[in-house]
């Protein structure tokens, strides 16, 4: 289990004490921690089941429930690439087999100096650009599999 | 009310009543797999579907509530093979190792792949290759074997409200574990053992002992070992179930006897040990009431003050500050339950000076075997083997839960077995129970009062130091012993007992999840500063107290508690002696050993501690 290093920030703090009554707040809260740490650490989990008096057990059903939250932390860039109907007809399969190869990991494993790590996602919401990938905010459309080791070069250099 | 029909009989049900229980009213059988009386149904398995008229849409018939007009069919071809292929289904996931499982012949699933003539598995089978999981020694997760219906999940977090298994991923990869897949001794897990109790298949169940037993039972033949074995109060209602009784019939001799067959020396009765907890809970009690009521006369500080207690914090009552022997503030809350007190230590550690310092019976008994009866007998206590035969599987926990279960020198209590396991154990050595004549346990530790055999019922604890207490108070003894109003089923009990004017209230919960209500009014009253509501509580982790709890015979319903309570309350009901202090054999091990209740040597055997604990210690 990965331990934040860090207490919840002002900004984090505030926002669960605005929310902490609402109901239905948890995937709220849930969201803007990932945004904070890039996933929900252990500890943070715990705090926040402490702050909004639920039991942690009830948070993790639903961190593990939805494919977007992670418990582990991600590389520095995440690729997410596209699953959708669309990326996934043109071949983005191959695009997430072959990114693992150039990386050398598996699943959501990331690369030793921390710099990477892939995360297969489900529609991009840019059909048209098939096969998508994204790194960070950055949105690299028709990718073929030999544009990928340039593509990862590019971030690794940054 | 509600008319509609089921396979073409007429019914007439109240509003809400589920298809389901409409056609059990009638004693229609409809096949069913996650449903459980205890719990809120919520559609898991889908066997339970049935058809409304011509509509060939399939409902469940555990949440679709019966509406007027219906015209329910609960069997016709199409269902039977739906219903089929849905335990082929579960099948295709659960290994089929039945004959080496926990639960061969106690399984729901076996008996419902026998009663469908499942022959061939049509399906692939896709094995889930997980670890079993046995941190905590009482409960064994398996989670290969699980057929996720989410019983164990619902009793945890609905009735225990202890929330130590929760459903974890989806789909194909959901299964049942603790937060962040921890493992479960790790978490807040109190080892009540409900999770073990409720569930269908061999995916949690009791972590079995009955090997250890068996080397230590071959050693007594060597002379190697002297095993010794005690019986709760809760076991002796329900372990003939296990041999076709009907529940809540008592078979105690029978017990004393197959456990002499078994190979055990010496066979004692933890309701003596509960009449020695009386003993000391009961002055316990008194103390603390007395030391309040004084206080509050003299005025030294206003009662509120006193009786919601000065001890601020998480401070330790330790048992070596013999001098403070016995005093604390009020409310006095029980502890023979080894998942409350767990449940306590985790939640509400700044409750822990308000615990009873008295060990729970089973404790008791093993301090006293391994001290008082070893001299007595003349026999080492080195050589000892004790075993408890419990209703639960946290008393596994328990005999090793801090270093004062080792108060004779040796583990006082070395294993302990639950009802279900001693079932297996007079099995396997082909004893054939009922047709064993009734015999007595032995002398001194097996003679009990009514008192002692009304622990094993929620309300019973609480019932037999009243007994107690009154005479400690008044001098006098009881005309009526029986305090009705704290029996019932019922998940809280409140009760005002007059003690010669003076007036003690005192509450009553069992199942983990009425507890929270109590303490909360207490932590209420106790931070406003007033007075708190009750003076003394008793608290149980299983619905109906120990003869419900999660060690004892499958298939525990309401009805099956009420029964095992009426059995309880039968052997109270016609005992020589109804009050813990006046069992002659309890005067006889103060006078010869004890001294008096709460004195040094009672302190350092009789007595414990209790320690905050994470709730995750990862």
């Amino acid at each position: 289990m990965e331990k934040a290093e860090t207490g919840f920030s002002p900004e984090l703090s505030a926002f669960i004490a605005e929310w902490k009554d609402k109901p239905g707040n948890l995937i709220m809260l849930l969201h803007r921690i990932q945004e904070e740490y890039g996933y929900i650490p252990r500890d943070a989990a715990e705090r926040l089941a402490r702050s909004i008096e639920l039991p942690l057990a009830k948070i993790y059903g639903v961190i593990t429930f939805y494919h977007f939250f992670k418990t582990k932390k991600p590389g520095k860039n995440t690729i997410s690439i596209c699953l959708g109907t669309a990326c996934y007809l043109k071949g983005s399969q191959a695009l997430i087999d072959e990114a693992r190869d150039i990386l050398g990991i598996e699943g959501d494993e990331v690369t030793d100096d921390g710099l990477f790590s892939i995360d297969p996602v489900r529609c991009l919401g840019c059909c048209g650009l098939a096969p998508v990938l994204m790194v960070g905010n950055q949105v690299h459309a028709k990718v073929t599999k030999d544009q990928l080791v340039d593509i990862i070069a590019k971030y690794k250099s940054a | 009310m509600v008319k509609a029909k089921i396979n073409g009989k007429l019914v007439e049900v109240a509003e809400g009543t589920t298809v389901l229980e409409a056609a059990e009213k009638i004693h229609v059988r409809i096949p069913k797999l996650c449903h459980n009386d205890d719990l809120e149904p919520w559609a898991a398995c889908g066997l339970c579907i049935v058809k409304n008229g011509r509509n060939p849409k399939m409902l469940r018939a555990c949440c679709t509530p019966l509406e007027e007009g219906m015209d329910i069919i609960t069997t016709d071809a199409e269902l039977v093979q739906t219903r089929k292929t849905v335990i082929e289904l579960i099948l295709s996931t659960h290994p089929d190792d039945c004959l080496a499982c926990p639960r061969n012949q106690e399984c729901e699933l076996q008996r419902l792949a026998a009663e469908f003539g499942v022959r061939e598995q049509p399906f692939p089978k896709r094995l889930r290759f997980l670890p079993i999981d046995n941190s905590t020694g009482a409960i064994v997760l398996n989670p290969e074997k699980c057929i996720r219906c989410g019983r164990c999940v619902k009793v945890c977090q609905d009735m225990q409200n202890v929330w130590a298994v929760e459903f974890l991923g989806r789909g194909e990869s959901t299964r049942i574990a603790p937060a962040g897949d921890v493992l479960l001794g790790e978490g807040p897990c109190i080892r009540c053992g409900q999770c073990a109790a409720h569930c269908p298949v061999g995916a949690i169940y009791e972590n079995d002992q009955t090997t250890e037993v068996w080397e230590a039972l071959m050693k007594t033949g060597e002379g190697e070992k002297t095993c010794v074995v005690q019986i709760a109060p809760a076991v002796r209602v329900a372990l003939g179930e296990a041999f076709g009784l009907k529940p809540g019939t008592n078979i105690t001799r029978k017990i004393y006897a197959a456990l002499r067959r078994l190979g055990f020396d010496a066979v004692f009765d933890t309701n003596f040990a509960a009449d020695l907890t009386i003993m000391e809970e009961g002055t316990e009690f008194v103390k603390r009431f007395t030391a309040a009521m004084k206080d509050a006369q003299a005025g030294k500080a206003p009662a509120a003050a006193v009786l919601s207690g000065g001890a601020a914090g998480a401070a330790t009552l330790t048992g070596a500050a013999a001098g403070a022997a016995l005093e604390g503030p009020l409310p006095l809350i029980t502890t023979c339950c080894p998942a409350w007190v767990d449940y306590l230590e985790k939640y509400w550690p700044d409750m822990i000076p308000n615990f009873s310092t008295s060990k729970s019976p089973q404790q008791m008994m093993g301090a006293m075997v391994k001290t008082y009866w070893a001299a007595m007998a003349k026999i080492d206590a080195a050589k000892i083997f004790s075993v408890a035969i419990m209703p639960c599987t946290a008393k596994k926990y328990e005999n090793s839960r801090d270093e004062t279960m080792y108060s004779s020198g040796h583990k006082d209590v070395d294993v302990t077995l639950t009802t279900r396991e001693l079932a297996r154990m007079i099995k396997q050595a082909g004893v054939d129970i009922l047709e064993l004549p009734d015999e007595e346990a032995d002398s001194p530790m097996g003679h009990y009062t009514g008192a002692g055999v009304i622990f094993g019922a929620t309300g019973g604890v609480m019932e037999a130091a009243l007994r107690t207490a009154y005479t400690l108070v008044t001098g006098e003894e009881l005309k009526n012993v029986e305090f009705t109003s704290v029996r019932s089923i019922s998940g809280i009990k409140e009760a005002r007992i007059d003690i010669k004017g003076t007036e003690i209230r005192v509450a009553v919960a069992h199942q983990m999840g009425n507890i929270e209500t109590v303490l909360r009014r207490v932590k209420k009253a106790k931070d406003e500063g007033v007075e708190v509501p009750w003076h003394f509580i008793e608290v149980m982790a299983c619905r109906g107290g120990c003869i419900g709890g999660g060690g004892q015979p499958y298939g525990c319903t309401d009805e099956v508690r009420k029964l095992r309570i009426r059995g309880i309350y039968d052997d109270d009901d016609k005992s020589t002696y109804r009050a813990s202090h006046l069992n002659p054999y309890i005067k006889k091990v103060y006078a010869e050993f004890l001294e008096e209740p709460g004195s040094h040597k009672a302190h350092k055997l009789l007595h414990t501690h209790y320690t905050p604990k994470p709730i995750y210690m990862k």
